[in-house]
């Protein structure tokens, strides 16, 4: 518990930081910045668990639990994410959406 | 606790077994003989499938984090069934292409490790295993999607899966953060005990559904499906379209059915709205496709919009015809991508027009495709019929009387474009016909095996009597 905060603040962060993510996901023209909102979402509901957690459910540790695994499966899609991101960088030279795309429509 | 219990989770061991032994064989198989591992891992597999079907018990382990039953192990089953096709429809590609660049055992390492997350995410009992099966059903399939690492467009079949993927689990995460909220819990037994209706647990479920929505490539969460399929290798396409889809609908179903039973006036209207945008869309861009790749891809998405009719009834008999339907559907598809994997592997070309004339060079293989397209139609000797059928009554008895009829429409228009692939093969005379060739043994086996699949479960009815008892245990 933080003195002075209740949850609802906490809880309108991780849904303010949750949305700003989706709306990065859909607006950005870069592949690393796509991938920083997608970052964005899952630590936005990091926070969630743990403050649940804390908040309403002290007994047990599940959200607490969860949000560790979360941490280790984000750190695991975000390093094979940016091997593919280099992967295409090494036959494109380029990391713009718009320079990626070859199949549309 | 004793360790015996552990046998429960057989399906996994053995699997996790045969992968640790292709990586160890890869340090002890002298560089000349590499293509020996691409039989070593399809005999493997064969024997973990033939394993599989022996009986297992009905429990659960963990504190019921992992739960087993006989429906779940069936379900395995029919998954192990259709990885072994896929394997052998792909290992003439495997030894052609990626054994040459000592790449071999990475693709088995991978393909293995995702079908181990989707038996722990099918057989989970709390949303922390199901997130763990889930990432870890995913996260090597995209590596796969880039796995023809000097393709450029393999590449950007990858980045777009793993993107979406991602951000598909992240909602899906938001989703079961809120229910956690207004549940207490992460374990499904707890969460159908408390859950009650209120805004924020509604919330929870939609976003919920919104990361399996991806998974399954319902429509407003389509786009990534026909550029994955086009530029992946087919073999992997085909695995997306046929077991990560297949998994991906069963544990769908399952919690919509047990957990989120109680918010079934809500999930029914969205089940509903989304079943007749994915038919149609998936239905009218299949039309205009010529790729053979991007067309099977939104035929899928069609056909994932025909599994929902069997979901939204939410009852035993949905359970049992969304089962049988995904089992015909993997012997179908298997079949559909097998053709078109052996006329890629020996030509390059992947688009319909060069199908033209294929029946007078190619009979046999243009005999599976019509079998296969006409199963996945649903004309009726074949057991896609019955499968769609099934699936219709299902919904007819709840009283879903416009969404059939718009579904029949749908099955219409997919006849013509089916048709038309089955035209250019049978009716069209072509100056540049693809010349006749032999497939490999493996790639004989590979089809032959899907037609024999089309035809038992067409024609032989006790299957489905089958899986209507297994589905009582789910109930």
């Amino acid at each position: 518990m933080i003195a002075g905060i209740s949850i609802y603040e906490i809880l309108t962060l991780t849904t303010v930081l949750f949305f700003i993510g989706i709306y990065g996901f859909i607006t950005r023209k870069n592949l690393i910045s796509i991938l920083i909102s997608v970052e964005l979402i899952m630590n936005a509901s990091v926070i969630n668990f743990v403050i649940i957690n804390k908040y309403l459910y002290p007994d047990i540790l599940q959200g607490v639990i969860f949000s560790i695994f979360i941490i280790a499966v984000a750190a695991a899609e975000a390093a094979l994410a940016i091997s593919i991101i280099i992967n295409l960088y090494r036959q494109i030279s380029s990391v713009e959406v718009k320079d990626t795309e070859i199949m549309k429509y | 606790m004793d360790f015996s219990s552990f046998l429960l989770m057989r399906h996994e061991l053995i699997l996790l077994t045969i992968t640790l032994l292709l990586i160890i064989a890869e340090i002890f198989i002298p560089h000349h003989k590499k293509s020996n591992i691409v039989h070593l891992a399809i005999f493997l597999f064969g024997i973990h499938t033939v394993l599989g079907f022996l009986g297992l018990a009905e429990s659960s382990l963990f504190g019921g984090m992992f739960r087993t039953n006989e429906m779940i192990h069936f379900f395995k089953n029919v998954l192990n069934v259709g990885v072994l096709i896929l394997l052998l429809q792909s290992a003439d590609w495997l030894q052609e292409k990626i054994v040459e660049q000592q790449r071999g055992t990475e693709f088995f390492v991978l393909l293995f490790s995702s079908l181990l997350g989707m038996y722990f995410m099918i057989s989970a009992g709390d949303f922390l295993m199901f997130y763990l099966g889930l990432e870890l059903s995913t996260l090597p399939v995209a590596a796969l999607a880039a796995f023809e690492v000097s393709k450029r467009i393999s590449s950007e079949a990858g980045i777009k899966l793993i993107l979406s993927a991602a951000l598909a689990s992240g909602v899906s995460l938001f989703g079961i953060s809120l229910l956690y909220a207004t549940t207490g819990s992460i374990y499904f037994n707890d969460i159908l005990e408390v859950i009650s209706v209120s805004n924020l647990s509604i919330l929870g479920l939609i976003l919920f559904f919104t990361g399996l929505a991806f998974k399954i490539s319902l429509v407003p969460f389509h786009f990534w499906t026909a550029d994955v399929y086009e530029g992946a290798p087919i073999s992997i396409a085909s695995y997306l379209s046929v077991i990560s889809k297949g998994a991906a609908v069963f544990i769908l179903m399952i919690l919509l059915f047990t957990v989120f039973k109680p918010l079934m006036f809500v999930w029914e209207n969205m089940v509903y709205v989304i079943a007749i945008a994915t038919m149609f869309i998936g239905n009218l861009f299949a039309l205009r496709q010529q790729n053979m790749k991007r067309f099977l891809a939104f035929s899928s998405v069609a056909q994932a919009g025909f599994i929902l009719l069997g979901i939204i009834t939410g009852d035993q008999l949905g359970l049992a015809t969304v089962v049988y339907f995904v089992l015909v559907y993997v012997f179908s598809n298997l079949a559909a991508f097998g053709v078109v994997q052996a006329i890629s592997l020996q030509t390059g070309k992947e688009n319909r027009n060069d199908y033209e004339g294929l029946y007078r060079t190619n009979p046999k293989l243009s005999l599976v495709m019509m079998l296969a397209l006409f199963s996945l139609a649903g004309i009726p000797p074949v057991a896609g019929f019955f499968g769609k059928f099934f699936l219709f009554t299902a919904a007819a008895s709840k009283g879903y009387y416009l969404l059939v009829f718009l579904a029949v429409v749908n099955v219409t228009i997919s006849l013509y474009y089916y048709l038309l692939v089955i035209r250019a093969m049978f009716l069209r005379k072509s100056e540049n016909a693809i010349p006749f060739f032999n497939s490999k043994l493996y790639m004989r086996i590979g089809l032959i095996l899907t037609v024999l699949g089309i035809l038992t479960l067409g024609l032989y009815s006790p299957l489905y009597e089958y899986i209507f008892e297994l589905s009582s245990n789910l109930m």
